[in-house]
């Protein structure tokens, strides 16, 4: 236990101590996130990420975005497990014509208002996987309405962050 | 012992067997010994094979001019050999490997949904990768395969009816997850059957994520295949992209420079530290131990900015071209990357220290999801999975290639099969990289990169086999006469961990699955494509 604690205490918040250019962005851009979603969205907005077809690589940024760096609930950003729950669907993958209406029927599952957000080049127009492919719908907007397109194979979690950004603003 | 002494026991009991071999060759498929046999010996060869305990380890097929060709790969003592048959494509009739080998299974449905292969003494018929999204009788992979105008037009619906094996008994119910899941993972359908929190058996549905990778392929240039291979698993990028690229490279007979080998060798390395690292402290965090999940995801984070800073791209993607690479390290680099490593070396192993010392994490780990070194054998397990299971087999070391020919890797294995043997797996080989990475470094004497790739002239394939971070990956490749790929199949090594989970699970309870599934952690896309 005192190690866990010396080794917590030691490393201390990375959050705010690292001095890269990239995490002040993250800041200026995490703290304006948290202020669009404290006005819009009651101090919490929730996401349910799917799925759709993805080669994982996108899955993997948007992990990192919950990593003591990003730490995005800090802002007010979090997954949740259900649709249900959800104000948000984060959608990757070309979506492929086995998840199309796993896709849907996560859509209406999730109560209105909510709004669709493509990550990744794959889930915007079909990526490298192309849209003239027998297996695959080539990108979220064939199978529902967008509000939001985030480019990049992967986008890098900044990235996303600023992509929900715009998409507060929008709202 | 000299490559291929086994052989020519094998040879002589097919001999015995009367299956006639009609052609061996030694270059075709190099470094894989090829044998070709009539179609009706198909399933005498693998026999014989199962006798001799050759490890199964993959089926592809390849419609061309009227006649599909099946080739099925197998492994013994690091060499490969490769059984190959040709059957006509309107008579596409084969006897089936599943009775030898059980693990065929899944690959020869997903031969059976994509060509129309027919495997006549095959105990299992149901569809595998294909679902609702393209008709029964029309096959991607055939050359004439084109999707009806109502079929493309309306959402594919969704696979309600699968057939499940069913087990009834006083007590027991059925649990039917996905293919949604509840957090930031791949979608696939897992159908457990419990009595009370005790996990009876475990049937798996995966294809939710077929996004047509095979064909997506036909007809690209090699620098667009290797593009591709690198999204077949997203966090096996480079190793799927090299094993492509060693395929094109075998098939053209253009071999990159030692400088570019290096260089691969320090990507694949990198991917898999990463990934160990992400992968153990999901693993720790599963079991409510939050602290692992938060010191490994900044020491993975790290990682990834260093990967960004030094070579452009978080998870290395496009770094591998056919021929070489696109980045190369100056000197500073170099000396950045040592200080890296001596930094993540003293933090994992105080880290790992801790986590190894931790009643709480040693109560759910140790003699959790057990896979037994027999059943692990029997399926074909490599990687992390084998590994914690008594299968020592790593390509780097069993069958080296460069730059591990040129600088030996340090291998490992245990046998106790559980969660925690996968933990200290992944522990191990993060040690054993970084200090074959700073080996790498020593030698490393920046220079030009010695790219020399050019299109074959005439149709010509070739085969990739790279040791990925979750076990061995074989990839095939055939190029047309033009240059185009013709035929592009990547088997990822989550073919054989998937039905491993299914025995892994059987005997724990129900709140121990998501830690298993972690420490398995097969790829869906991999395995879908
Ligand atoms: S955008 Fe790129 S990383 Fe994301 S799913 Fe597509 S191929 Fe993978």
């Amino acid at each position: 236990m005192f190690r866990i604690l010396r080794k917590t205490l030691g490393i201390g918040v990375v959050t705010e101590q690292d001095p890269a250019a990239t995490d002040e962005a993250l800041e200026s851009l995490g703290i304006e996130v948290k202020r669009l979603v404290e006005a819009r969205f009651n101090g919490s907005l929730a996401i349910r990420e799917v799925d759709a077809g993805s080669c994982n690589g996108c899955e993997l940024e948007i992990h990192a975005m919950n990593n003591p760096y990003h730490d995005v609930e800090r802002f007010g950003i979090h997954f949740v497990a259900s649709p249900r729950h959800a104000d948000v669907l984060l959608v990757t993958g070309p979506v492929s014509r086995h998840m199309e209406t796993a896709l849907l029927r996560t859509w209406e599952a999730t109560p209105a208002p909510k709004w669709v957000i493509a990550c990744g080049d794959c889930a915007c127009d079909g990526g490298i996987f192309g849209q003239d492919n027998y297996a695959s719908c080539g990108g979220v907007e064939a199978v529902l309405p967008v509000d939001l397109r985030i480019s990049g194979c992967p986008p890098a979690p900044l990235e996303l962050l600023a992509g929900l950004r715009a998409l507060i603003q929008a709202s | 012992m000299g490559r291929f002494d086994w052989l020519s026991e094998y040879l002589a009991r097919l001999e015995d067997e009367h299956v006639l071999v009609r052609r061996g060759s030694a270059q075709k498929l190099a470094p894989a010994h090829v044998l070709e046999i009539d179609a009706e010996d198909w399933g005498r060869a693998a026999r014989q094979a199962s006798l001799m305990e050759y490890r199964w380890c993959g089926l592809w097929g390849d419609e061309n001019a009227g006649q599909i060709r099946v080739y099925a790969c197998l492994e013994n003592d690091g060499d490969y050999l490769v059984l190959q048959t040709a059957v006509a494509t309107d008579m596409p009739v084969l006897p089936s490997h599943v009775p030898s080998y059980p693990i065929a299974d899944r690959p020869e449905r997903h031969a059976q949904d994509m060509l129309g292969l027919v495997f006549s003494d095959s105990p299992d018929e149901r569809r595998w990768i294909r679902h609702q999204a393209w008709p029964e009788s029309s096959y991607p992979l055939r050359r004439n395969f084109s999707l009806p105008e109502q079929a493309a037009s309306q959402p594919a619906p969704a696979d309600g009816d699968y057939p499940f094996r069913a087990i009834r008994g006083e007590g027991v119910c059925e649990i039917p997850v996905g293919p949604v899941h509840a957090g930031i993972i791949e979608p696939g359908h897992f159908r457990f059957n419990v009595v009370g929190e005790e996990i009876l058996s475990l049937e798996q549905h995966l294809g939710y994520v077929h996004k047509g990778i095979e064909k997506a392929a036909v007809g690209r240039s090699p620098e667009e295949l290797v593009r591709l291979a690198g999204r077949v698993s997203g966090d096996s990028s480079v190793a799927h992209a090299w094993a492509a690229c060693q395929a094109l490279e075998r098939a053209s007979g253009c071999y990159p420079g030692a400088r570019d080998v290096e260089l691969r060798g320090l990507f694949c390395e990198r991917e898999r530290v990463a990934n160990h690292l992400g992968d153990i402290g999901a693993i720790c965090n599963d079991v409510g131990f939050a602290f692992a999940l938060y010191q490994c995801s900044r020491l993975r984070e790290d990682w990834l900015r260093r990967n960004r800073e030094l070579f452009g791209h978080r998870l290395l993607m496009d770094l591998l071209v056919p021929g070489g690479v696109t980045r190369d390290l100056d000197s500073a680099g170099v000396e950045s990357l040592k200080q890296d490593h001596q930094r993540l070396r003293q933090e994992t192993d105080e880290l790992f220290d801790i986590l190894l010392d931790q009643p709480s994490l040693e109560d759910r780990l140790l003699n959790t999801g057990v896979l037994r070194p027999a059943t692990a054998k029997a399926l074909g397990c490599t990687g992390y999975v084998g590994k914690a299971s008594g299968q020592g087999f790593d390509l780097r070391i069993s069958n080296p290639y460069p730059p591990y020919a040129q600088l030996p890797m340090t291998g490992v294995c245990l046998s106790e099969g559980d969660v925690m043997a996968r933990v200290q797996v992944r522990m191990e080989e993060i040690r054993h990289s970084l200090a074959w990475m700073d080996q790498l470094l020593e030698r490393f004497s920046p220079g030009e990169s010695s790219r020399d790739w050019r299109i074959p002239d005439g149709p010509c394939e070739g085969l990739g086999l790279v040791e990925g971070w979750r076990g061995e990956i074989i990839t095939y490749v055939r190029l047309d006469a033009s240059g185009r790929v013709a035929r592009f199949f990547p088997r990822d090594p989550s073919w054989h961990s998937w039905p491993a989970l299914e025995r892994i699970v059987m005997g724990n309870i129900v709140p121990d699955f998501p830690v298993c599934n972690k420490s398995v952690n097969g790829s869906y896309s991999g395995q879908d494509l």
